[in-house]
């Protein structure tokens, strides 16, 4: 038995192996289902109803899975063009942090609809900066760029914590270490009334049909290609590499700051260290999930909030640990993977 | 046929509707050097994998010493004593020559691994075959040829009497293959039976006591190597006369590109010293020399891929400096890349894109790419270069060598080019695809292009080249002009003969 590169991959293959690799990691937790005890059909019903079942749950879905589009964009486009950002975490609470200290500080006062754009602006750019650092070391000394990305995670959540406990920390809060809350003024409008649902949603819908036709359309989006494809052959071909890489780490970077920012302003008004529960790294399987594709990450991002937020309305009625959510998000990543290999390659004997 | 190691007995295989093999039959005797001659396509690589036991064949068997080997097996083809040596190495290069060679034929159960016992047979493997390699070097210091000798020597260490090699000089210098060859013609006098798989006509001459020429999946002839010759061979390979076109007499026109005292430091070595040459409309100037000893900095710098260090370089009569890949594309160089699928075609990338590429300013506008511009480019190319095997939106990766090369060509001819790069040209394509890049070359120098031709088949550059200089070690000969040139003369300007003070010829 040995494997074979595809020739021609059809369009039907290609939609299918997501579809079939979530039919897959649900039928794999099942087992783990049954093993807690609990009649496997029952409990995806009950993770349906959790996610759909009110108007409550149905928004709640909805809100999680707007950073997680951000954050599926950004790991997305990197990959793309091989470029290995595993820091959305960081640049998500360094969006997040530079919002809040923006908002509380600097732009106090102004109008909602300034405000509000410059406030998106500046969490992009923090997590653009917090980008740029490791592609300037890979660029300029060959560092690693999976290793410092992923490290300074650890460092921009102690550098937000050391913040939060400091010149950022709210009085108000009764000693909680939270930062000062974004203004009024900050406030993302919501999409629904009486729900938490913002237009952040909106902003990652629109950010997806972009970065897709970017990349499909743009001279840039096909030289980013080329780079991630084969580096040796874009540069024969004149690709400047080191400044396309440049602007794909600011829209990879841009996007995860982005969601921190939403995130921020539309959800929780403030910061804590635990505003994110991994948006920065479930957006890297909501990637790989959508095999790269961005219009793709919308519905990876759907996929994996219906899962964390059903998987907690099946745990309160059933009695199982909603880490069944993480196991199945986990290992519809690990199906994923296994079901693009063989979109690319088939088994002859 | 007692003493045959081997006998392959009617096989036939058939993938889809392509018949890979169509009732082949050929024997290996002991002790006998046998070549299997054909090109991409032709069979070679489905017979030898059924031979090992990864396919299962439709009809037909194999023998070994007179026994059948039961198909589909790998690991009774090993037992058998079949050994491979891939034309990709399949070796660890952190490990050691030792550790590689072991790799693979100790139970995992065991604790303890028999170093001593597996370095003393290595060695006597190593001086009963003349085969000198350190066993406890890393085997990612050692060079290609090197690596070479420890698959060879893996697969004598697992006992192989009958040994295969798949395209083994794809990978060598011309040096390299030649001590190759004495290698091989070394152990077939100690009775190891040998199949050498090419399609390079040159090195089964060289190389083989007889030679199978596969065509279509097709047995079409077998030959002693004492009595044929290449042109027979070509002949029965492709199926039809080909003969590589030669040019004709013209006269060059004006220069073009005058390089003079150019010198290039790459990662503190200096890979080119102080070259001078010049290279006018309508010729084509060859720069032979064995590989490594700097065409590949030459042709980058001519690229717009490595800046210079030293020196001066005018182009159309006006002295630039360093040159941008746009720039050179825009100033009429058309650029052939000595590695085709690394650096001249993105494989995963369609026809189309791989087309435009290097001109996206002008296929594109506001930043927005101009597809259905870029398909018509594409399109033009495919036509006019017949480019085999794909549409314009289909992946490179999909084409044959020869089409990919076809393409690369056409995307800088169809510009009709000032100036042609192109290094080593027609390197690992088969007879018929040489011979149309040979006739594309050609044709751009009867238009008035001037060509660089880096190459290191002798037999190219003097069909070919009005000019023909010689690099070694980062230095470049003066030029002797093609008449006064032959195998002789080059091969000493190859080996770094020339006198600096008396040129060789008055050329120019």
């Amino acid at each position: 038995m040995r494997f074979e590169r595809r020739e021609h991959r059809s369009v039907a293959l290609v939609i299918a192996t997501p579809v079939l690799a979530v039919l897959c990691a649900l039928a794999l937790a099942g087992i783990l289902i049954a093993i807690a005890g609990a009649p496997v059909m029952e409990a995806y019903w009950r993770i349906l109803v959790g996610a759909f079942g009110s108007r409550l749950s149905a928004t709640e879905t909805l809100t999680r899975a707007s950073p997680l589009i951000l954050t599926g964009l950004a790991a997305a486009v990197a990959f793309r063009a091989r470029l290995w950002n595993i820091g959305g975490e960081g640049q998500f609470y360094l969006g997040a942090i530079s919002v809040a200290a923006a908002s509380s500080q600097l732009l106090a006062g102004l109008p909602s609809a300034v405000q509000i754009p410059l406030l998106l602006a500046v969490g992009a750019a923090a997590g653009i900066v917090l980008l740029l650092v490791p592609l300037w070391l890979r660029l300029s000394f060959s560092v690693d760029e999976v290793v410092t990305t992923l490290l300074l995670n650890f460092v921009a959540l102690l550098f937000v914590s050391m913040l939060i406990d400091g010149v950022l920390k709210d009085p108000m809060a009764f000693g909680w270490p939270q930062s000062q809350p974004v203004a009024d003024d900050a406030v993302l409008p919501k999409l629904l009334a009486r729900s938490r649902l913002h237009i952040g949603l909106g902003i990652g819908f629109v950010l997806a049909v972009a970065v897709h036709l970017v990349q499909s359309r743009t001279v840039f989006g096909m030289q980013s290609r080329a780079a991630g494809l084969n580096p040796a052959g874009a540069v024969f071909a004149g690709v400047p590499l080191g400044r396309t890489l440049v602007k794909v780490a600011c829209i990879s970077g841009g996007l995860a700051g982005l969601a921190g920012a939403i995130e921020v302003m539309g959800v929780q008004g403030y910061v804590t260290t635990d505003l994110s529960p991994g948006y920065g790294y479930s957006g890297i399987v909501v990637a790989m999930l959508a095999n790269l594709n961005p219009l793709g990450v919308v519905l990876a991002a759907l996929f994996t909030a219906v899962m964390f937020v059903g998987a907690d309305g099946m745990s309160r009625s059933m009695g199982i640990p909603t880490y069944i959510a993480d196991v199945t998000v986990s290992l519809s990543l690990i199906s994923m993977l296994v079901g693009v290999f063989f979109t690319q390659y088939r088994i002859r004997r | 046929m007692i003493n045959a190691a081997l006998d392959i007995c009617g096989i036939s295989k058939l993938f889809g509707n392509n018949l890979a093999n169509d009732d082949i039959s050929l024997s290996l005797g002991k002790g006998e050097i046998v070549a299997l001659l054909g090109e991409n396509g032709a069979g070679k690589t489905t017979l030898m994998n059924i031979l090992f036991g990864h396919y299962v064949p439709d009809s037909g068997k194999v023998l070994i010493e007179g026994r059948e080997l039961p198909p589909g097996k790998p690991r009774a083809a090993i037992r058998a004593g079949i050994g491979m040596v891939h034309q990709h190495f399949s070796l660890a290069p952190n490990l050691t020559v030792l550790e590689n060679v072991m790799a693979g034929t100790e139970s995992l159960w065991r604790l303890r691994s028999g170093t001593d016992a597996a370095r003393q047979k290595l060695q006597g493997i190593c001086s009963r075959f003349g085969l000198t390699v350190d066993p406890h070097a890393r085997l990612g210091d050692l060079s290609v040829g090197e690596q070479q000798r420890v698959e060879i020597l893996k697969a004598l260490y697992n006992d192989a009497r009958i040994l295969v090699l798949d395209e083994p000089t794809a990978v060598l210098t011309n040096l390299e293959s030649e001590r190759l060859f004495s290698t091989l013609k070394y152990m077939a006098r100690e009775g190891l039976s040998l199949i050498f798989i090419s399609h390079k006509l040159d090195e089964v001459m060289a190389a083989a006591d007889r030679i199978v020429v596969l065509r279509g999946g097709r047995k079409v002839a077998e030959r002693l190597a004492s009595k044929t010759n290449k042109a027979e061979l070509a002949e029965l390979m492709v199926g039809r006369k080909v003969a590589r076109p030669v040019r004709e007499p013209s006269t060059p026109r004006e220069v073009v590109l005058e390089v003079a005292g150019v010198s290039v430091i790459i990662d503190g070595v200096e890979r080119l010293k102080s070259i001078d040459f010049t290279l006018r409309a309508g010729e084509v100037l060859g720069i032979i020399g064995v590989s490594g000893n700097g065409q590949t900095t030459l042709a980058h710098l001519l690229s717009g891929t490595v800046s210079r260090d030293k020196g001066v370089v005018v182009l159309f009569g006006e002295p630039i400096g360093d040159l941008s890949v746009e720039g050179a594309v825009l100033a009429g160089i058309g650029r052939v890349p000595e590695d085709r699928n690394n650096e001249g075609a993105i494989g995963e990338m369609a026809i189309w894109e791989n087309a435009i590429l290097e001109r996206l300013p002008r296929f594109s506008r506001h930043g927005l790419v101009d597809r259905s511009a870029g398909q018509a480019f594409a399109r033009m190319i495919i036509d006019a270069f017949d480019v085999r095997g794909g549409k314009p939106t289909t992946r490179t990766r999909l084409l044959s060598g020869g089409n990919m090369q076809k393409l690369i060509l056409g995307r800088n001819l169809i510009e009709r080019p000032r100036i042609l790069i192109a290094a080593q040209p027609a390197r690992g394509l088969d007879e018929g695809a040489v011979a149309a890049v040979h006739e594309r070359l050609l044709q751009a120098r009867r238009e008035g292009t001037a060509v660089l031709l880096i190459s290191e088949d002798l037999d190219e550059v003097m069909a070919l080249a009005d000019r023909i200089q010689a690099i070694v070690n980062g230095r470049l000969s003066p030029p002797v002009s093609a008449q006064e040139a032959d195998a002789t003369k080059l091969g000493l300007m190859m080996a770094g003969e020339w006198n600096e003070e008396h040129e060789i010829s008055d050329a120019l």
